[in-house]
């Protein structure tokens, strides 16, 4: 499609403004979407986390609570930005803008459906990993930036966090290289065909744990937020940010849950592959079914698995987190790194062959 | 031996995180308790103290005779009494002041009020945007308690029983 946009383009157009313009158009096709998704995604998490404690959750705003995002999108917008004192202005802002830029940038590997994806390269994993990975500088310079202690502490906590989860989900990403042979997220998704029993969630369901909490880790949700634990250290790395460049901070934050969810979609969940694949009477009754709905509705159970244990889960101390990360989950992924090299080598199940 | 494996199991297992998810997921369908307040409002008990109230007889003369003992009760100082000889020879406020401001709502002078004249009613839904009208006057008084004397008067019976 978007070829063929180009192609247009570039009837009338310099070849290099015709490539630009597709390329914005292919951006702004990504990004808008996702960016609708976030602000609603903070409803249902405001909605769902009040149902779970017998309350309703926003309902003032348009009908049952719906434009709510919009409320808060339009406060945010008109608050005014306040400079901490002897803050230093430049990195200040900078710090939103780089930990937005990652959280965008990735989306570029993701495939939606079958060939619907910005960049079809071959070290999509790969990409995902390091880009996501940017995220952490924009925690470490809110922190430095906002010349506050409690910023600060946020930050090194962030920090100290993010790099060590940051290991135990490559772990659990290699048993899923492994298993696939494939670093490109569409071959990932069609090496699990043909039904549940396929997709790459048995045979690693403890590195799907695994990611699942790295995950969590690094999208700084609870249990393991304490990188903004109101609690000691009033809201950690973005106390000082107020009116947009916090909104750029919440829209970063839910933009990487989204992502990790379809990582997770993509990587264990078999993307959007029906799970009805080879059991005839459902498979012909969910056919009308588009690819991209299975994928959503993976995903939109994910997230509400996000928000669930939110509303379940108390916030890990520092040291516990840390014994977690270190002690319990990169053991963990190390060992079925080995016993997925043994299944590989013994041809186990219908993942291997 | 077998402790530790049970440990271990229950540990890998999950196990305790899914129950607290099972008991957050069994929440999610529960009815919610919510008042949604404008709409919905919650049941008030007849001794509700609210917005203040001077009530009358049914001849239409007012209660209050000034003896004063709100004023002396009130433990915010909320209420100023001025009293003079009416041309009938019975004692009358001249002035009945309750500075809603100071007031704390505890519903003494309305405990000490031997004709029960001043009442606090069970309307809550007021407020004030600026000083002035916040000193409830002896009219203004007179005159919300002639708007709502039929919830006065019933809210009053009901609870005459237990007084």
């Amino acid at each position: 499609m978007f070829d063929a946009i180009q192609a247009f383009l570039s009837g009338f157009l310099y070849d290099w403004l015709a490539i630009l313009i597709t390329l914005v158009i292919q951006a702004v096709v990504v990004i808008l979407p996702i960016m609708l998704a976030v602000a609603w995604l903070t409803y249902a998490e405001r909605k769902v986390i009040g149902y779970m404690q017998v309350r309703m959750g926003p309902n003032r705003v348009g009908p049952g609570g719906w434009l709510q995002p919009i409320a808060d999108a339009l406060k945010l917008m008109t608050k005014e930005v306040i400079f901490p004192h002897q803050s230093n202005k430049y990195l200040f802002i900078i710090a939103p803008v780089l930990s937005i830029a990652p959280a965008v940038a990735v989306w570029a590997v993701i495939p939606f459906s079958p060939d619907v994806v910005v960049a079809d390269i071959n070290a999509g994993i790969l990409y995902v990993l390091a880009v996501s990975s940017i995220l952490v500088y924009g925690t470490v310079i809110a922190g430095w930036a906002s010349n506050s202690k409690y910023a600060f502490l946020g930050a090194l906590r962030g920090s100290a966090q993010k790099i060590s989860y940051e290991i135990a989900m490559g772990f659990a990403l290699v048993t899923v290289l492994m298993i696939a042979g494939s670093m490109n997220l569409q071959d990932i998704v069609n090496g699990q065909q043909g039904g549940v029993w396929n997709w790459y969630l048995l045979p690693l369901l403890p590195m799907f744990v695994v990611y699942f909490l790295s995950g969590l880790a690094e999208t700084n949700r609870t249990p393991f937020d304490i990188v903004e634990g109101e609690a000691e250290i009033v809201a950690g790395f973005h106390v000082e940010y107020s009116g947009m460049t916090f909104g750029v901070f919440m829209l970063a934050e839910y933009a990487m849950m989204i992502l990790i969810s379809f990582m997770t979609a993509i990587m264990f969940l078999g993307g959007w592959l029906s799970p009805f694949e080879g059991i005839p009477p459902l498979e012909t009754l969910f056919a009308w079914v588009p690819a991209f709905g299975w994928l959503a509705f993976k995903v939109s159970f994910l997230l509400f698995v996000f928000i669930w244990l939110r509303a379940t889960f108390p916030r890990y101390r520092y040291d516990q987190l840390m014994r977690l990360g270190w002690k319990v989950l990169i053991p963990v992924t190390i060992v079925w790194v080995f016993v997925v090299g043994a299944m590989k080598y013994f041809q186990f199940g219908p993942w291997f062959n | 031996m077998v402790k530790f494996i049970k440990h271990q199991v229950k540990t890998f297992g999950l196990t305790e995180l899914f129950k607290g998810l099972a008991l957050t997921g069994k929440y999610l369908f529960k009815k919610k308790i919510t008042v949604r307040y404008p709409e919905e409002k919650t049941p008030l008990s007849p001794r509700f103290r609210g917005h203040h109230a001077l009530r009358r007889y049914e001849n239409g003369e007012e209660r209050c005779i000034a003896c004063k003992l709100c004023e002396a009760v009130c433990p915010a100082n909320a209420i100023t009494i001025e009293s003079e000889e009416r041309d009938d020879g019975s004692r009358r406020t001249t002035r009945y002041d309750i500075d809603m401001f100071k007031c704390i709502y505890c519903g003494f002078c309305e405990e000490a009020c031997p004709v029960d004249a001043i009442v606090e009613t069970r309307v809550f839904e007021y407020e004030f945007q600026e000083r002035g009208p916040h000193i409830m006057t002896k009219d203004k008084l007179l005159a919300f308690g002639d708007k709502h004397e039929a919830q006065i008067a019933a809210d009053r019976a009901a609870d005459a029983k237990y007084r």
